[in-house]
């Protein structure tokens, strides 16, 4: 996934003749139109998937929109859901910018709140929020740590990445067992063993007076804050340029391994956020409800965002609602809850496929569209 | 499944605010099944004719394990024409869980919860509880205290060892190395009081039996369960039986090794035509209709419900093809031990496997007991340690 047109050039490239003139599109009006009409591709496929399990497809998907968006209600449970996949997606896009496929998400979670968990019973009569902003940094540190163990074996023993951060996720599941079974133990939690609680005085509370809580605010300034990292500053140049050609990075006098290092643990500190705001807001204690699956869920947004930080936003708001509508879809008409991997998979194989798109749409030629002014600096 | 239980295809709809008492409803359910029932839930439950009722399983429904139980509990009051359900499978014990509920109250108009799994309870139950009091939610599990818990919520369990201990008997019978092997998801209380009870059960009749342990270490680890069941046989195990939430894999792997298995959950017996000996099994078709029941009635709804063999909670899958005549006939007497109450499991002397008396000569503990569900020990003839 390291294609380089994912990637902005223009600054890089000034001096090189540009296809943006010529009937090439701008490249965020391409990746829109070609977003779109893969996702209407994968919808008529769902279509077809609905229609052979026989239901109305149009029944189906007017659930989906009920269970998603179609109300207040709807659509707080489509954002909780949407909160943990916005941070554990910038877990995979953000190394996959420097060319790295880092699926080690849900170890990051899991770690981020076992860190959060222990942090808060040290923090237990301490204010509120000088206990949260413990808890939440210490599983920004913990989940950093575990994605730049990734990141550092990558670059300097040349160990793959996706294999190493596959395999740190089911160590970092042990761990939270041993500690958890052991010494960590509430001996209060019998039949679920847990750490001991944060205590409910310093849990986050929820945005507003809706039921979402503070994990989706901090999921859209981390999007945010990152895209800003990636597209304005110089280090997402440095990123793209590694993700690029690594050799060719090196030569212009990039620090390629501390590129890739800071890459592994910004997106690591983000899924273990996600896992702190899990315990912070959600559980109140550590337990094995925190490998629930956003670590990998988050590989699927990042993938569908095409690893562009801002764009994870609406595709993890997109997956949520899926998720939202998938027990709706189970109790009005009967369909499996197997249904929401089904969609999920075929939008995720659409987009895959889409990829090969980039660069051959063209408008056509009757439209004046040419121009030689100077591009924009982005 | 049928249920032990049976009511009237239609409940005697309430002509003013009428109540059951206690009492009536002890009556009313098998005298003893109900421990205690302190604190009234919500009785303002009947809408418009239809008792709403939503089910939520952490598994798949047709996993033959404890989602199907749940599963085959909610097919019962389906059944009846005066009730509404609806179910939800495969939702985590995260936020999901509380999304779902609230789900189900919001766009299905459901008014009483079953959330089914242990770690729904605390924070999820306890933390939508408060926020929705004219909904009630009965948590499976028995965690419920009057003390600490909202009076819309409410608990229901069964003693599930008492069924497990049959089981124990007919392995110890048919087993003829004496050694038994158990696959178990981790070791908590609940899980280490089916092991302890099996053992007991097999050592009535066979004082040399053993029971191999191996926690697989999650609810469901089918490869884990696979390998241990495997290595069991090849140790020389001859009678497999598992704790984990899809006996699924144990008693195929028992099967296709030759050996016996004994199931757990449901009736497993489909899995294994061969080698099934009998398993210990929910009811909880009887518990789900007596709550239905309760509910059209408006009555007051117990805030905790368990109990064993006895109350029809837990019952024994029939007995295998294979099943000897001298076995059936122990585990018959023993069922009909249970079945009158007043006989305990757990009544000493009992050691543990590192030689301690846990439970020391004339001490017995009732069924009942709280000091049972902080078990943390195995019965001596327990290969394996917590």
């Amino acid at each position: 996934m390291t294609d380089q047109r994912k990637f902005n050039y223009r600054t890089l490239s000034s001096d090189e003749p540009d296809n943006l003139f010529g009937g090439a599109m701008p490249k965020a009006l391409e990746a829109v139109l070609i977003t779109a009409g893969a996702l209407l591709i994968s919808v008529l496929l769902v279509a077809v998937f609905f229609l052979s399990a026989g239901h109305q497809p149009v029944e189906v998907f007017h659930t989906i929109y009920r269970g998603a968006f179609g109300s207040w209600f709807s659509w707080q449970n489509t954002l909780v859901r949407a909160a943990p996949l916005l941070l554990t997606a910038l877990c995979t896009a953000i190394p996959a910018r420097a060319g790295l496929i880092v699926i080690g998400g849900e170890g990051a979670v899991v770690l981020g709140g076992l860190c959060a968990a222990v942090t808060g019973f040290q923090f237990l009569g301490a204010p509120p929020l000088l206990a949260m902003t413990a808890m939440l940094v210490s599983g920004c540190i913990a989940g950093g740590l575990w994605i730049g163990l990734s990141g550092f074996l990558r670059h300097y023993r040349g160990v793959n990445e996706t294999i190493s951060s596959l395999l740190l996720n089911y160590i970092a599941i042990a761990v939270l067992s041993f500690l958890v079974f052991g010494i960590l133990r509430d001996p209060a939690t019998l039949n679920k063993p847990s750490t001991h609680s944060i205590g409910a005085g310093n849990m986050l509370g929820t945005l507003g007076e809706s039921s979402v809580h503070w994990g989706f605010g901090f999921g859209i300034l981390f999007c945010v804050l990152l895209w800003f990292l990636c597209k304005r500053m110089t280090f997402g140049y440095e990123l793209a340029l590694v993700g690029g050609n690594p050799r060719a990075a090196r030569l212009a006098g990039i620090p390629v391994g501390r590129v890739i290092l800071v890459s592994c643990l910004l997106g690591g500190a983000a899924a273990g956020l996600a896992g702190a705001i899990e315990v912070v807001a959600v559980h109140g204690r550590a337990n094995a409800s925190l490998a629930a699956g956003y670590g990998y869920a988050g590989i699927l947004v990042a993938f569908l965002a095409r690893h562009n930080p801002l764009a994870i936003v609406p595709f993890a708001i997109l997956l949520g609602g899926i998720q939202a509508s998938g027990g709706l879809l189970q109790r009005a008409h009967d369909l499996p809850d197997a249904t929401v991997a089904v969609i999920q998979g075929l939008i995720f194989l659409v987009i895959l496929a889409s990829e090969m798109m980039y660069g051959k749409l063209r408008f056509p030629r009757l439209m004046p569209f040419r121009s030689n002014t100077t591009l924009k600096a982005t | 499944m049928k249920s032990k239980i049976t009511w009237d295809s239609t409940p005697n709809l309430p002509t003013g605010s009428s109540r059951i008492s206690r009492r009536e409803l002890v009556k009313k359910i098998g005298a003893g099944s109900i421990l205690a029932a302190s604190g009234t839930l919500s009785a303002d439950l009947l809408a418009a004719g239809k008792v709403n009722m939503g089910f939520i399983y952490v598994g798949s429904r047709d996993d033959f394990g404890y989602n199907q139980a749940h599963f085959e509990g909610k097919s019962g009051v389906t059944s009846l024409s005066w009730v509404k359900a609806v179910d939800e499978e495969l939702v985590p014990e995260s936020i999901e869980v509380e999304k779902t509920m609230e789900s189900m109250i919001h766009l299905d108009g459901t008014k009483v919860l079953f959330p089914t799994s242990f770690g729904y309870f605390d924070p999820h139950i306890l933390k939508l509880a408060p926020k929705y009091p004219d909904v009630t939610f009965l948590h499976c599990g028995g965690l419920w205290d009057s003390a600490k818990h909202p009076k819309n919520v409410g608990s229901y369990f069964g003693y599930i060892d008492e069924a497990v201990y049959l089981s124990g008997i007919v392995a110890g019978h048919m087993s003829k190395t004496g050694k038994l092997g158990y696959i178990a998801a981790i070791p908590i209380p609940q899980v280490l009081r089916n092991i302890n009870a099996f053992t007991l059960g097999a050592q009535t009749v066979n004082s040399n039996a053993t029971t191999n342990v191996v926690f697989t270490g999650g609810w469901a680890k089918p490869v884990q369960e696979a390998e241990s069941a495997n290595s069991m046989v090849d140790q020389g195990v001859d009678v497999l039986t598992c704790h984990v939430d899809s006996p699924k894999v144990v008693i195929e792997t028992a099967e296709k090794r030759g050996v016996y298995s004994c199931g757990y959950h449901t009736n497993n017996a489909p899995l294994a035509p061969k080698g099934f000996l009998t398993g210990a099994e929910w009811n909880w078709s009887s518990v789900y209709q007596m709550y239905a029941k309760l509910i059209a009635e408006e009555a007051a709804i117990p805030n905790l419900v368990r109990g064993g063999l006895k109350e029809g909670i837990v019952k024994s899958s029939p007995y295998g093809s294979s099943v000897s005549a001298a076995a059936k006939a122990n585990a018959d007497a023993a069922r009909a031990k249970l079945m009158a109450g007043g006989f305990s499991i757990f009544s000493g002397e009992i050691k543990d496997n590192k030689g301690n008396v846990v439970i020391p000569s004339g001490k017995s503990y009732a069924q009942t007991d709280i000091w049972l569900e902080s078990m943390d020990w195995l019965v001596a003839g327990v290969i394996g340690s917590t």
